[in-house]
């Protein structure tokens, strides 16, 4: 199996860079970030609030297995269309204190591009809680989308 | 040799992924975590039975309950821990280039 998306967290240090080469020219990755109706379908949850321009925040909605809401925010630092995002990333009613993110879109071939995601957290604990989280979080989310994806097939 | 006793295979069931959501914010007693299903509280146990072989969850005695919750311990192992978060963004970016992929054609 090809592993597209590489994911590097070191022992002992607070960050993670997640990697992802895709099939498609950088323009299209970077509007899949820019417009709301694509980052409800890809990324699966609800987009309550966006505003793509320095100063601005965002707010997104998703809903666990048992019906539960979830809520997570940030600011945009930096919105370079094609080039870059910077932002913050913070769940909304959980202990966890917020987290800073660069983005980084470069293009590879005129159908091919790349995107650099290195996150920051504020300790090495609270970075490798929220792995421990995401491990049981991460999955229904993923098994969720899986599950609509089959439904729509039927 | 219990294969089923591998991490991998113990969260490929739903509910046992809940229950670790569920117990990842703070420890909790069987009872307490059954109650958030509907299914059958043998079930639930045979879950959480499956969760602790497999070392995902721990025991802890207080007084006449038996606490669950996450091993710290596994946490360390932080490859194990990383695979489920790659497959979540795998999973997401597939999906992001099957929406492009789509959002193009119909350009």
């Amino acid at each position: 199996m090809e592993r597209k998306t590489k994911v590097h967290a070191e022992d002992g240090k607070q960050e993670i860079t997640i990697t992802r080469e895709f099939d498609l020219p950088l323009e299209l990755l970077f509007k899949a970030y820019e417009e709301a109706e694509l980052v409800e379908q890809w990324m699966g949850t609800r987009v309550l609030k966006m505003e793509n321009k320095k100063h601005g925040s965002y707010q997104f909605e998703t809903t666990d297995p048992m019906g539960n809401k979830h809520r997570f925010n940030g600011t945009i630092h930096t919105f370079l269309p094609n080039q870059k995002i910077t932002r913050t990333f913070e769940m909304e009613n959980t202990p966890f204190e917020v987290q800073l993110e660069f983005l980084d879109f470069e293009s590879l071939t005129s159908d091919t591009s790349k995107l650099t995601m290195h996150v920051v957290y504020r300790s090495v604990e609270l970075r490798d809680q929220m792995l421990k989280l995401l491990f049981a979080q991460g999955i229904n989310m993923a098994h969720n989308r899986l599950q609509e994806v089959i439904q729509k097939l039927k | 040799m219990n294969l089923r006793r591998d991490v991998f295979q113990a969260i490929a069931d739903p509910t046992r992924r809940a229950i670790l959501l569920l117990v990842a914010s703070h420890s909790m007693t069987a009872g307490v975590i059954a109650s958030n299903f509907d299914t059958a509280r043998p079930t639930v146990s045979r879950h959480l039975q499956i969760l602790t072989e497999c070392g995902l969850l721990e025991q802890e005695q207080e007084g006449r309950e038996v606490y669950y919750h996450l091993n710290p311990k596994k946490m360390r192992e932080i490859a194990e821990f990383i695979e489920p978060f790659r497959k979540l963004w795998d999973d997401r970016f597939n999906k992001l280039e099957a929406v492009m992929k789509k959002y193009k054609s119909k350009k």
